[in-house]
């Protein structure tokens, strides 16, 4: 094959434009559905999830605290998965992802028991998830272990959220907010490009020039990325001002990512465009991949209360390791290489789709 | 030795059942204009198709400029244009937008772009409807940019499918002779038509039916050496006259001009002024008769009815 021409990339890309500048339609959803969005979804959703990955420093290490450790994971809410030896680094895997909640036990643990100095242990959580947080919430009723039934039993723990202490829903759902209101919106564009001009008869045309399917695919998606960026400003903005969605990580970081994301949904979007023969069956094939995105992602219900097919299934979506990603940076401060484990995939994601479509797409009409 | 710009070898298309392109061989000599004649569905456009590198064909093959249509299609496609029968140009974009965007993806030299585009617009009537958007052009005016638009990049081989169905007599004149100026630069045109007027402006034409090659050659030759007699009859009761003429075995078909018939006599009647004038004698049915030279539209009736048609 040819090496791709630019210029024909550029000229396909240009003439992308010109048909969304006379698409009023299209042209409103680019700012309509991100600010409707955001307002509908700003105050909404609690969850209920078990067995968050959980590291445990215990400092006072007695027969009580071991027991508490005990009934901590009996409640089957946490299930321990890593180690580590101070709260630091309880609170740096947490900001990685590498844990959902830590188990704090200080080490003057017996000391406050016996003067009944609250508290006595702290669970450590990653509320940038809200089903987490109200997880872990479950935990505070739990017991300090006592050898006398008689006594009276009081609780033990207590629930220290990390980054939004004050439980405020948009803080929760706008991050990832950027990722749902994306996957719809990109791929809504692009899986019509290719069939729209099927459809139209202009594809007749375009097949008998010399322009190379490669260039085709990337010319496509290139409007679509800005467009992209221009709609998750808005949708950050929108946070920021109406809802004070702090954003705590690197600007940089997060319009890296995004673009990471972008990409990835935007070949799904050109995937579906070379499988669908009208415009119609390509909005109905954007459903099916969006509804599946909505709900397994981890944005609507619990990740890790999913059974292990379902988790694995929702391994494939970008959706998915966006949803981690923009939690990370925007309100635990993670930084894009304690995500590369949710970046690699995206990256795969797009190289992947990108070829196949590519290949997909024959310059012929049967 | 003549060069060919196109040659097939037992070129066949099938949708299903339906052979669309039934076993065509064809030669069609480099810087002519051939043209391609016959029936809605005949399998014009499907031939086009597969000769642009579009459709596979599901036997046989074709040689376009040289190269194999089977082996190297994307060679072919930087050489030819093709004006495709529904208008296929960006109807929400402009006209200057249009070529644009086709310059660049011909990928025509940047210093060249602007004066060729311009040159386009000039030669096409289309200076004044630069900032029009193309789906608002009228029929004629969208055929014109359509043709401007496929010979931007000056292509060695031009396909026109049905280029000039929407077009007015005056307008498809000037279409011809742009047609004929571009031959005169060594181009090769296919252009398919259903106008006889345009079919004798050829200098061959194959006549296509059901998919197969019915009839090829000079539209001079076609007329001279037609297998038939034309008798012209003109008749004050011209519809019985008609019905008399039709029921007769030798005769093929019968086409009405006003008050005029004209009747198109199998070779085997040796006589056939005489012959039909006894007929309608017999059937006291006044008439004058008068033989006279068959034109393209007797060849086309004759060349897509004298085959044996499923009823
Ligand atoms: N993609 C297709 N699938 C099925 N049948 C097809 C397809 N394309 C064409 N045909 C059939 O093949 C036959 C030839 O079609 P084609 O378009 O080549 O005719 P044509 O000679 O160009 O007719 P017209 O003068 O009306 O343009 C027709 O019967 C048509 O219905
Ligand atoms: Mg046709």
């Amino acid at each position: 094959m040819k090496r791709p021409s630019a210029a024909r990339i550029l000229a396909i890309a240009r003439k992308e434009f010109f048909h969304l500048r006379r698409d009023r339609l299209t042209g409103g959803m680019v700012a309509g559905i991100p600010i409707v969005m955001t307002l509908l979804f700003g105050y909404a959703i609690n969850n209920d999830v078990r067995h968050l990955n959980t590291a445990v420093v215990d400092e006072a290490n007695t027969s009580t605290t071991r027991a508490l450790i005990r009934d901590a994971a009996a409640s089957q809410v946490v299930r321990y998965t890593k180690q580590a030896t101070n709260v630091h680094e309880l609170e740096q895997m947490i900001a990685a992802a590498k844990i959902s909640t830590g188990l704090y036990i200080p080490a003057d643990f017996e000391e406050r028991l016996a003067q009944g100095r609250k508290p006595y242990a702290q669970l450590l959580v990653d509320d940038s998830d809200p089903t987490i947080l109200s997880a872990a919430r479950g935990l505070t009723a739990l017991p300090v272990p006592t050898a006398s039934a008689g006594k009276r039993q009081q609780t033990s723990l207590e629930v220290r959220p990390l980054y939004n202490p004050e439980r405020r829903s948009a803080v929760f759902i706008v991050p990832g907010l950027c990722g749902v209101i994306l996957t719809l919106t990109m791929v809504l564009f692009t899986s019509i490009a290719i069939v729209r001009e099927r459809e139209r008869g202009n594809l007749e045309l375009l097949i008998t020039t010399p322009v190379q399917s490669l260039e085709l695919m990337i010319g496509k998606i290139i409007p679509y990325i800005l467009i992209g960026y221009v709609q998750i400003s808005l949708i950050v903005l929108l946070g920021l001002i109406l809802f004070d969605v702090p954003l705590r990580g690197s600007w940089s970081d997060f319009y890296a990512s995004a673009g990471v994301f972008v990409l990835s949904i935007l070949t799904l979007g050109l995937l579906i465009s070379t499988a669908a023969a009208t415009q119609f069956q390509a909005f109905q094939m954007t459903f099916m991949t969006f509804l599946p995105q909505l709900l397994l992602s981890g944005f609507m219900f619990p990740f890790e209360g999913m059974p292990q097919a379902a988790q694995y299934l929702a391994e494939i979506f970008p959706l998915t390791h966006f949803l981690r990603i923009v939690r990370g940076v925007v309100l635990r401060d993670a930084s894009l290489s304690m995500m590369a484990a949710d970046i690699w995939p995206l990256f795969a994601f797009f190289a992947v789709g990108m070829a196949v479509a590519t290949l997909r797409f024959r310059k012929r009409l049967d | 030795m003549e060069t060919f710009a196109i040659e097939t070898r037992e070129l066949t298309r099938c949708f299903g059942d339906l052979v669309a392109v039934d076993h065509v061989n064809l030669k069609i000599p480099a810087g002519s204009i051939y043209g391609f004649i016959g029936p809605n569905g005949c399998g014009k456009s499907t031939t086009i198709r597969m000769l642009c590198g579009l459709l596979l064909p599901s036997d046989g093959g074709a040689t376009v400029l040289g190269i194999d249509v089977l082996r190297d299609p994307e060679a072919i496609k930087s050489k030819i244009g093709y004006m495709t029968q529904r208008f296929s140009l960006y109807q929400d974009l402009t006209v200057r937008e249009n070529l644009q965007f086709l310059s660049e993806i011909h990928r025509l030299p940047r210093v060249n772009r602007r004066a060729r585009i311009q040159a386009q617009l000039e030669r096409f009537g289309l200076q004044d409807r630069e900032r029009q958007l193309a789906g608002t052009l009228s029929g004629g005016q969208r055929q014109r940019l359509a043709l401007a638009a496929v010979t931007l990049h000056e292509p060695k081989l031009l396909f026109l499918d049905e280029p000039t169905s929407a077009v007015d007599p005056e307008s498809r004149r000037e279409f011809w002779e742009f047609l004929f100026d571009m031959v005169d630069q060594g181009t090769t045109v296919l252009v398919t038509t259903h106008f006889m007027d345009e079919a004798e402006r050829c200098h061959l034409i194959a006549i296509l039916d059901r998919g197969a090659l019915v009839a090829e050659g000079s539209p001079k030759t076609l007329m001279a050496e037609l297998p038939a007699t034309v008798v012209e009859v003109e008749s004050e009761v011209v519809r019985p006259v008609r019905q008399a003429l039709i029921a007769l075995d030798p005769v093929i078909d019968v086409a009405q001009l006003g008050s005029r018939l004209h009747v198109l006599v199998r070779p085997e009647v040796s006589q056939p002024e005489m012959f039909l004038g006894n007929v309608l004698a017999r059937k006291e049915l006044q008439a004058e008769l008068r033989t006279v030279t068959p034109n393209l539209e007797d060849v086309f009736v004759m060349a897509t009815t004298g085959r044996a048609r499923p009823s």
